[in-house]
């Protein structure tokens, strides 16, 4: 069943006709011809569709296009200005393009998203475990997606927030390092 | 995926009426686990009614009381939420040990408690499946079962409820808010989920078309901590293989309010009712903490694959009710 919808693209507004199935992924890959979100898994489990819709990264795999009429979509393409290079990309602070992902842009956060920041709760439950005295190692170890003021954005806290994204590149270390430059960066630019 | 007729109506009541003209008919919340279902060919609606923007999606203080979610809450936010931080610490731990940040943006509060199983069987449309087709068989029971239940299963189905938030609202008393065909009602979460038994196709008490609209939360006494603990098989980004989620006030070295319930380990959250009656009023002292967990888990029945989450379960239950007394400085 087509439906005419409209979504803003990465600031232009667009308007197509999708079948009712279509996920927003597809939509912007197949029919706008954006591909830099990519379809991996196609089930929400690989976070490579990764998207910011109205501000929050979310699987936009998982989202049927036609549910989001009228919605604010940022893409990968989205992230680089018309001339040079996203600052993420640039020198002097290299591979910080994965934390755009993980820890929108303020200017990219949505209604009620003000002060919306690094947070943290929830600690692996395992390596609580595992620690065999029940205690959490702190209260950490979130998401971008709990308010909290103070969370030490330590590798433990990185690498919670990047696993809802699996990437070959997972076991490549200096992601962790880079992402934390960055956050340390833009933390001080604030 | 089937070709689908797609609807969003103005109201919870026009919502309604859409799904009681068509038993095909299904309400879309954030579509992390019903999209998913219908690419596999699970789920086969030939109506999809789009509920997100219909309910609400904040957390309100109750005059009388407690607060009131609102069923389109997405679980980030209900997560980050500063009442829900303060007062209901286990809900907000276990929304947050839950599935990842990019589908917690995107799922709501009453889509999170009406998921179903991952049980491998139930989402491969070439295996039978009871709950997927009743009366195929279950491929589970002799199959693989290390992710399902140890408790309240039947012989047609062995499947385990994923929330991790559901688990938090049974321990919390929650109270879904439902708008049916014939009106609104309360169902208490714990009696939202149902026992497989003979009817494992029916995982809650709900009617087709009842829609949920909000969840409440009972006001918890001042001095009650609580807590959530989830064990998996990997650190981040996985379902339970148990969790535990308490709520605990001790007095003078003596349990008062208790409140347990189980996830991972049956068809729905597990209130651990054996073990709170037996620490109610009792010292709270680790030896008691394993007292009643080994009482609780003497209903077991593990599966091949799965035995060892009867030793887990009562160990992590044993760990968060001693994390709980000893930050109270109680129970030493």
């Amino acid at each position: 069943m087509d439906v005419e919808i409209t979504l803003q693209v990465n600031g232009v507004d667009r308007r197509l006709v999708v079948d009712t199935r279509t996920t927003l992924l597809d939509a912007l890959r197949e029919r706008l011809g954006l591909t830099g979100a990519k379809k991996g898994c196609d089930h929400g489990q690989c976070g490579a569709c990764t998207m910011l819709l109205d501000g929050r990264r979310v699987n936009s795999c998982l989202a049927l296009a036609v549910a989001h009429q009228g919605a604010d979509v940022v893409t990968i393409e989205g992230l680089t200005p018309a001339r040079g290079l996203h600052p993420p990309a640039g020198v002097p602070r290299p591979r910080r393009l994965p934390v755009r992902l993980l820890h929108p842009r303020p200017d990219l956060l949505g209604p009620g998203d003000a002060g919306r920041g690094p947070s943290g709760l929830a600690q692996c439950g395992r390596r609580r475990a595992a620690r065999g005295d029940g205690a959490p190692a702190r209260d950490g170890a979130a998401s971008d997606d709990a308010a909290s003021d103070g969370v030490v954005l330590d590798d433990d806290e990185i690498r919670e927030r990047m696993s809802g994204n699996l990437c070959r590149c997972g076991a490549y270390a200096n992601i962790v390092p880079a992402i934390a430059e960055y956050a340390t960066a833009e933390h001080a630019r604030k | 995926m089937r070709p689908f007729r797609y609807e969003r109506p103005d109201d919870p009541l026009a919502a309604v009426a859409l799904l009681a003209d068509d038993p095909t008919a299904t309400f879309l919340g954030g579509g992390t686990n019903l999209v998913d279902l219908m690419k596999l060919g699970v789920a086969r609606p030939d109506v999809v009614v789009d509920v997100a923007r219909l309910t609400g999606r904040a957390v309100e203080t109750l005059p009388e009381g407690g607060v009131r979610i609102g069923a389109a809450m997405p679980n980030s936010d209900l997560a980050a939420d500063p009442v829900i931080r303060h007062r209901y610490p286990v809900l907000s731990q276990a929304l947050l040990a839950g599935a990842s940040g990019q589908l917690r943006n995107l799922a709501t509060t009453a889509g999170n408690l009406l998921q179903r199983t991952r049980c491998v069987y139930f989402q491969d449309v070439t295996t039978p499946c009871n709950k997927r087709e009743p009366g195929s068989g279950c491929s589970a029971v002799d199959g693989w079962t290390r992710h399902h239940a140890v408790l309240g299963a039947s012989q047609h189905c062995v499947a385990t409820h994923p929330s991790d938030m559901a688990v938090a609202m049974a321990a919390l008393d929650a109270v879904v808010q439902v708008q049916g065909a014939r009106g609104p009602r309360r169902i208490p979460v714990v009696e939202l989920h149902r026992l497989p038994g003979d009817e494992p196709q029916r995982d809650t008490s709900l009617e087709h078309g009842d829609l949920i609209t909000s969840v409440d939360l009972p006001d918890l006494p001042v001095t009650a901590r609580s807590h959530y603990a989830k064990v998996r098989d990997r650190a981040s980004y996985a379902f339970a293989l148990v969790s535990v989620a308490a709520v605990l006030d001790v007095h003078d070295g003596i349990v008062g309010h208790v409140h347990i319930a189980l996830g991972g380990v049956a068809h729905k959250p597990w209130r651990a009712t054996i073990a709170e009656d037996m620490l109610r009023g009792g010292p709270a002292t680790t030896d008691a903490f394993r007292a009643a967990a080994v009482a609780e888990l003497t209903r077991a029945r593990p599966l091949p694959d799965n035995a060892f989450k009867v030793p887990l379960a009562r160990n992590v239950l044993v760990s968060v009710l001693g994390h709980l007394t000893s930050s109270a400085g109680a129970g030493r």
